[in-house]
């Protein structure tokens, strides 16, 4: 790397004593680059084994990479921490301005210890931490209110990232979240517990340091050659136009879509919700990352008529793409735009994952209609499919529970259905809610596979699409191909590419970028490094605990038709025991 | 020529004109942008666009107290970084916060009107703009 390049600072604050400084830790930069890779090595080296992840001394890290504020979709932060919904890794990646402020500020990784004995936000500016009282803000219902108090307050407009947690992570509602800027979050896995866990409410950090090139010329023209395939490729362009939502449609139409806590793959009313008719309908404003030209944001407009006075309207904008409407929509079988904005608004205000929020619904109202759980479990709200209101009550609920069953709720589906039962239909995949590919048993052993259970870790609901749809693939040929592209996207998610830019960031033009800021590795020993990073996850996932043999699986995959055919009992277990006898 | 800002409300906060501007120095990074991309009291109400209007008489350099920002004919105004002790009453006397500053280098910086940015807004937010004279125009 380039010897002024500030990406080897990293930031540690200590939330007990109220005390930070930064280390030089050029050694991990130059090995892992930055990003996912870096921060899996001071996972490793910060969290002691065993520890509970809401103790005090579990780390939160940040961290972003050398392209970061340097070349076009480059702006991801990666947090890893210990996850409190799986006990397992947890890792999630958010874009907004968080990636580009914490470069700019002159950071490229930023560990977050100890707990405060009275909430705070951080501002992070100009190389000091201030750490401010933040008990007014504390158990506001809405979200955003705290996030408007850091921007009239604090300084940095336009540069600023502004991180914050919800009453969910407050209440240490196990998959609460962080968002930033307003839209964009560090969904999976529960990291606004661990904020919730040390009374951090939130964190401002901003900066605007220049990074130094070793060829201007050479930077320039690279620049100009991945900026205007970012912005004339179809690909991306299909990002910004519909957006993912675009895929509801599609998979519904293969039978691939999760209706109704997946006991179908398709539904013949979901035309109103699908990504073409919301566009159309209620879209009212795209808006990208820094230093993104895509644009992938889709911002709905919802407008409400209050009861009490005629012409008198709430407008709230709302953010959805294709993992919301599959969530907090078909899955609990919302069918009506409006109902599924709604429902989308209270997840975003209590601040929990979309994905996990809905699963957790489906199944319950899978429980309900069984009569397995009763009325009074839900303290009197009664929940049937397609009802926003009622789900709206629950979420509510579930983050200030009444009940034990609502307690249980707030801790996962898998956690609440090792206690009430309905594990078979209970959609979560090492205890992480589904995303929403039925596409086939790739899909599925992705979720299964992948390091932290993202259907982002390794994309296989994508090989069911390409490949498995049309060809047979063994089970172990198709453990091999999402065990390299996994270890692909190590590498982008360590230089901080947005995984939707995969298609334009291979790793010879990753090769190509680092390059220019002084790394000589070649796409071969990128692919290398990427391996490595992979396996130094699995390196914390096993001293945690994790086990491939404990892997439990609802059964409810092998009974709902999918696109393939190919979803068996036999084909999941093959692929699972190879993966095992590659990593183990 | 002249920057301006065609249509405020196609701008989707991507920022790229803000990397575009201080990649002119051939580095990465912001510290030498003066384009400046914020939200308008958060990012569902749009976003706010910051460029130098290049001022006929302008007030940035009649606070200079040592003559370091010279206007220009037709407008706008040129920094003699020589001058310039990085005193910072031009950013103040700027009622449209157009005046940029590189922290590095405590100095302001000053929009050229090169049009650098407009080739890097996918959007048609921006636009380098001519009049008949070849010189000014009024921007938004």
């Amino acid at each position: 790397m380039m010897p002024n390049d500030t990406l080897s600072k990293v930031l540690y604050i200590d939330l007990s004593k109220k005390k930070f400084e930064t280390k030089d830790r050029r050694d991990l930069f130059e090995k892992y680059l930055g990003g996912t890779g870096v921060a899996t090595q001071l996972l490793l080296e910060e969290c002691p084994e065993g520890l509970n992840p809401l103790h005090p001394d579990a780390p939160i890290i940040f961290a972003v990479g050398p392209l970061t504020g340097v070349f076009p979709l480059a702006s991801k932060t990666c947090a890893m921490f210990k996850s409190p919904h799986t006990g397992d890794l947890g890792e999630s990646h958010a874009g907004g301005r968080s990636a580009i402020a914490i470069r700019m500020a002159g950071y490229g990784a930023i560990v977050i210890k100890g707990a405060s004995e009275i909430p705070v936000y951080l501002t992070i500016q100009g190389g000091k931490v201030k750490f401010k009282n933040a008990t007014t803000l504390w158990g506001m219902k809405d979200g955003s209110i705290p996030a408007r108090v850091m921007r009239q307050n604090e300084k940095g407009e336009g540069l600023r990232a502004i991180f914050r947690i919800g009453t969910a992570g407050e209440n240490l509602v196990t998959y609460s979240n962080v968002t930033t800027e307003t839209y964009r979050h560090f969904g999976r896995l529960g990291l606004g517990a661990v904020f919730g866990s040390k009374k951090l409410k939130g964190m401002v950090i901003s900066g605007k340091q220049m990074i130094e090139v070793n060829n201007k010329k050479e930077y320039r023209n690279l620049y100009d050659q991945i900026y205007k395939t970012a912005t004339e490729s179809p690909i991306m362009k299909k990002y910004h136009d519909v957006g993912t939502a675009i895929n509801i449609k599609a998979l519904n139409f293969i039978k691939a879509l999760p209706v109704k806590n997946l006991q179908f793959s398709s539904s013949e009313s979901i035309e109103p919700v699908s990504g073409e008719s919301i566009a159309q309908h209620h879209l009212a404003r795209r808006v990208a990352c820094a230093h993104c030209p895509v644009a992938c944001i889709h911002l709905a407009f919802l407008r409400e008529p209050y009861d009490d006075d005629p012409y008198f309207y709430k407008t709230s904008p709302v953010c959805y793409d294709f993992e919301l409407i599959y969530s907090l929509g078909t899955m609990v079988g919302i069918d009506e735009p409006t109902n599924l904005l709604k429902l989308i608004d209270i997840v975003e205000q209590v601040g929990v994952d979309a994905m996990s929020m809905g699963v957790i619904l489906a199944w319950m109202t899978e429980m309900y209609e069984r009569k397995m759980i009763s009325p009074d479990d839900l303290d009197g709200t009664e929940i049937k499919w397609g009802d926003s209101d009622a789900y709206i009550e629950i979420v509510r609920k579930i983050v200030n529970p009444t009940t034990d069953f609502l307690k249980a709720c707030s801790r996962g589906v898998d956690h609440a259905a090792n206690q009430y039962g309905g594990k078979e239909f209970a959609m979560q995949f090492g205890k992480n809610e589904m995303a929403g590919y039925h596409t086939g048993p790739s899909g599925y052993l992705g979720f299964l596979l992948g390091a932290r259970h993202s259907h982002l870790d390794n994309g296989g609901y994508s090989i069911d699409q390409k490949d498995l749809i049309k060809i047979d693939l063994t089970a172990q040929q198709v453990v091999d191909k999402l065990l390299e592209e996994e270890a692909i996207r190590q590498i982008l998610s360590s230089v901080a590419v947005c995984f939707f830019a995969r298609g334009i960031y291979d790793l010879k033009m990753v090769s190509e970028a680092l390059k220019l800021l002084g790394y000589d590795l070649s796409d071969t020993r990128l692919a290398e490094i990427g391996k490595q990073i992979h396996l130094n996850k699995y390196t914390f996932k096993m001293r945690e605990g994790f086990r491939f043999e404990k892997l439990d699986i609802p059964e409810r995959i092998y009974e709902t038709a999918d696109p393939t055919g190919k979803i068996t009992r036999k084909f999941i277990h093959e692929g699972i025991n190879y993966a095992k006898s590659l990593i183990d | 020529m002249k920057l301006s800002v065609k249509d405020v409300m196609r701008c989707v906060g991507c920022q790229s004109c803000m990397f575009a501007c201080s990649r002119r120095s051939g580095n990465a990074g912001l510290s030498n942008t003066c384009i400046g991309i914020k939200s308008t009291g958060g990012i569902s109400r749009g976003f706010t666009v910051i460029v130098c209007r290049s001022c006929e008489n302008p007030p940035c350099a009649a606070v200079c107290p040592t003559g370091a920002l010279v206007p220009k004919e037709g407008g706008g105004v040129r920094l003699n970084s020589a001058k310039c002790i990085g005193c910072g009453l031009c950013k103040d006397a700027c009622v449209i916060d157009a005046i940029f500053w590189n922290e590095e280098q405590n100095k302001p910086v000053i929009c050229v009107q090169c049009g650098y940015c407009v080739d890097y807004c996918p959007y048609e937010v921006l636009e380098l703009k001519k009049d008949k004279k070849g010189v000014t125009h009024d921007a938004e």
